[in-house]
């Protein structure tokens, strides 16, 4: 079997849909919506990867570096935000994020 | 004489702004005692006199004084034939309506002038000492002149419309100075009370200016009087019948003149109006205003004199108010009270004069009584000042040793107002019995009884309120009767002018106001029609009826002499073996409580259910508060999508950029 783009994006695109659960879903954890961040940027990034390989054009793995580096300090800032809520208000649970509520 | 009508009119004016403006502010800031603080008590029973400049005071008096001495010069002037039409300045024009500031003078106004001027001066001087101890006498003083020049502007009018003007000016200033103990809620109960039964008259009033002017195209004096005759029997369709245009105009002007005169069924507010100062009784609720109903009728007898229907209609509501009243005023215990029901009875009398034609007649009763009802009130209010405010004739009695100036001044007012032989009320009050009896016609003669009746009933209650209260046994306590004394100078003065016009009024110009001369005295100011002969009937009448009323008056003597000097144990029993009667009379008839469920209640009910259903409900229910409603429903649904939580958020967010991703796609082609 030839692994075409095809192969490359209906991945990419199940990657994508499992972070949207991920987030809309979970009611438990916010380490959760982080992670699930993470998996929707990697569906991207792997998007990016396959278009470049099938296109042969070098500029889309450059654009899947950039975001690897964005990706890393929005974690690295989500994680340090999570800390600081947790130390404010002894919890992590989405379901007690509600403040903005009306 | 220009000059001197335009100064007895405006005079008044001028002294009551300044007195009102200018005085109290003086009185306030430049008195050496801040007046808000309360005056001790000197154990006497009367406060401190206050501090505070006199001038508001003495100069509101000197003007009035200046000008009643001018108003007798300018009836003398009138007397001798002049008639003055003094134009001021144009009020209004619009269109067919013109209605200039115009003085009117003839002997009708003239007799008014000398009346309100006399009386005026004499209260303000009286009030000088009987006001003296209260703090707000400057506004005192400034209603009293507003008074006057409202008073005189009325009696003075050339149009309906300036007629109206100072007829709403004295209903101001009666609810002013009726409410002038603004702390007291009964007097503030008792003028409002004169205030509304009073728009029900003026209702009916308002109600004839237009007619007038509908009818005549004009409400000029002059202009409407001569165009009378032209209409008289004309009639106009209303409510699928046909009336007559003069006898609805009188009928509605004669509503106001009950109003304003407490005629039967519209009468309720005069007694309640006793809540005012005892110089306010005297001067506004005796003497001028409540006469104003029968100047108009004087002052409109062309119209009168071509609508008879309207006459027994004047006569009816005359006679039985004479006869109301004088029954009230058997019983009543309040000595005030008794006097203001004897002012309601014998302003029937004068409407009963009106009605039957005798315009003179009905003229010069109002003229005497003013003398001796104006005594008799201030008389009243010497006692009530002596005796610490009290006044239930019931814990008075044996004043006279202590009183005696005061008792003279009391004998003189009950004599005239009695109709003793040769005094004031001797000339005009038999005068208008002999008229109601000379006038031959049914209504004629039910005047006539009920007149002679009220005329025994007058003559008892006024010995009644003698006896009660300066003679038998003394009901007064031991430390009020020490403090007991004759009034001083200020307020005994006053007294002898009127006292001397109780006394002498009558005597003096009986023969100018129904004498033989009589036409030439009232000159135009009076229109008779050519079937008026009242009086030459009048000397027609048989002894019987002359002297029916002199033989009533010392029958009520008699009788009053042997309930509460001889036997007083007998008032008692008749009370109570006629228990529902006096219950009747005491209760005045029970007109309040009628008036109370006929009108009050409903209107309270009314005025309940528009503003609790009708404007709560309806209007604030579906305005204001239920847009309001309205919107916090909608905004409370909208707020329950902003859960809170993150995935919601995330949520819409997805779905919403799906929903714009799927609609460029579809329009992108």
């Amino acid at each position: 079997m030839i692994i075409g783009v095809e192969h490359y994006l209906t991945v990419a695109a199940i990657l994508f849909a499992i972070g949207v659960f991920g987030i809309i879903v979970n009611r438990k954890n916010v380490i959760v919506i982080l992670m699930s961040v993470e998996l929707m940027l990697l569906a991207v990034n792997l998007n990016l990867v396959a278009f470049s390989g099938h296109l042969g054009d070098l500029v889309g793995q450059i654009f899947t570096m950039l975001i690897l580096t964005v990706a890393a300090a929005e974690a690295a800032i989500g994680l340090a935000i999570l800390v600081a809520y947790y130390r404010n208000r002894r919890s992590i649970s989405v379901d007690d994020i509600n403040s903005l509520k009306g | 004489m220009n000059t001197v009508f335009l100064t007895i009119v405006f005079l008044p004016l001028l002294g009551a702004l300044i007195a009102g403006l200018a005085g109290t502010a003086v009185f306030r800031y430049a008195g050496s005692a801040p007046p808000a603080v309360e005056h001790a008590d000197d154990g006497e029973g009367h406060h401190h006199a206050h501090d505070g400049p006199r001038w508001p005071m003495l100069l509101t008096t000197g003007l009035l004084i200046v000008i009643a001495v001018l108003s007798w010069y300018a009836f003398f002037d009138v007397a001798a034939g002049h008639t003055y039409r003094v134009v001021v300045a144009e009020w209004l024009r619009s269109g067919r309506l013109v209605a200039p500031w115009a003085l009117r003078i003839d002997m009708l106004s003239a007799v008014m002038l000398v009346v309100v001027t006399t009386v005026s001066a004499v209260v303000h001087v009286y009030s000088l000492g009987y006001m003296s101890h209260d703090p707000h006498q400057p506004r005192f003083f400034a209603y009293l002149s507003f008074f006057t020049f409202a008073m005189l502007m009325l009696v003075t009018s050339d149009n309906l419309l300036q007629m109206f003007f100072g007829w709403e000016g004295v209903g101001l200033a009666s609810y002013l100075l009726i409410g002038f103990w603004y702390t007291r809620p009964a007097a503030n109960a008792a003028a409002i009370k004169a205030f509304v039964v009073n728009r029900v008259g003026d209702f009916g009033f308002a109600l004839g200016i237009f007619a007038t002017f509908a009818v005549f195209g004009s409400i000029e004096f002059t202009a409407i009087f001569e165009a009378a005759p032209a209409m008289a029997g004309k009639t106009f369709p209303f409510l699928g019948g046909e009336h007559d245009i003069l006898t609805t105009i009188c009928l509605l002007l004669f509503m106001g003149a009950m109003g304003k005169s407490a005629q039967f069924l519209l009468h309720t507010w005069l007694p309640d109006a006793m809540e005012g100062p005892t110089p306010v009784s005297a001067l506004i609720h005796a003497a001028t205003m409540v006469t104003a109903g029968v100047f108009l009728v004087a002052r409109f007898s062309p119209f009168y004199e071509l609508a008879p229907a309207a006459q027994n209609v004047v006569i009816l509501i005359g006679a039985i108010t004479a006869f109301f009243a004088a029954t009230v005023g058997l019983v009543q215990r309040d000595i005030k009270r008794v006097i203001a029901y004897s002012t309601c009875s014998q302003l029937g009398y004068m409407f009963v004069a009106m009605g039957v034609g005798a315009y003179g007649v009905g003229m010069f009763h109002l003229f005497t009584h003013a003398f001796f009802k104006a005594l008799l009130f201030l008389g009243a209010g010497s006692v009530i000042h002596a005796m610490s405010d009290e006044q239930d004739m019931f814990r008075m009695g044996g004043l006279f040793p202590y009183l005696k100036k005061t008792w003279f001044f009391m004998l003189v007012g009950t004599l005239a107002l009695t109709g003793f032989p040769f005094t004031a009320g001797y000339f005009s009050k038999d005068a208008i019995i002999e008229a109601a009896f000379a006038a031959h016609s049914q209504p004629g003669m039910f005047a006539f009884w009920m007149l002679v009746i009220a005329a025994l009933f007058t003559s008892f209650y006024s010995w009644r309120l003698m006896f009660l209260t300066f003679h038998g046994k003394s009901r007064v306590s031991r430390e009020t009767l020490a403090r007991v004394h004759d009034s001083p100078p200020v307020m005994i003065l006053p007294l002898y002018v009127l006292a001397a016009g109780a006394l002498f009024a009558g005597v003096l110009f009986a023969g100018k106001f129904i004498g033989a001369s009589e036409a030439v005295f009232w000159g135009k100011a009076i229109y008779r029609g050519p079937h008026n002969e009242i009086l030459h009937l009048m000397h027609e009448t048989p002894a019987w009826a002359k002297y029916a009323a002199t033989v009533m008056m010392a029958a009520g003597f008699a009788t009053a002499w042997l309930f509460y000097i001889a036997s007083p144990a007998i008032p008692e029993k008749l009370a109570e073996i006629f228990r529902p009667l006096y219950l009747f009379l005491y209760n005045k008839w029970y007109f309040d409580e009628l008036y109370e469920r006929i009108f009050v209640r409903p209107a309270f009910w009314l005025g309940r259910l528009l503003w609790k259903g009708g404007d709560g409900k309806v209007i604030d229910g579906f305005g204001p508060n239920g847009v309001a409603a309205r919107v916090l429903d909608v905004t409370a649904w909208a707020s329950r999508l902003q859960t809170g939580y993150l995935n919601h958020y995330a949520f819409a967010m997805l779905l919403g950029l799906a929903a714009l991703v799927t609609y460029l796609m579809m329009m992108g082609g």
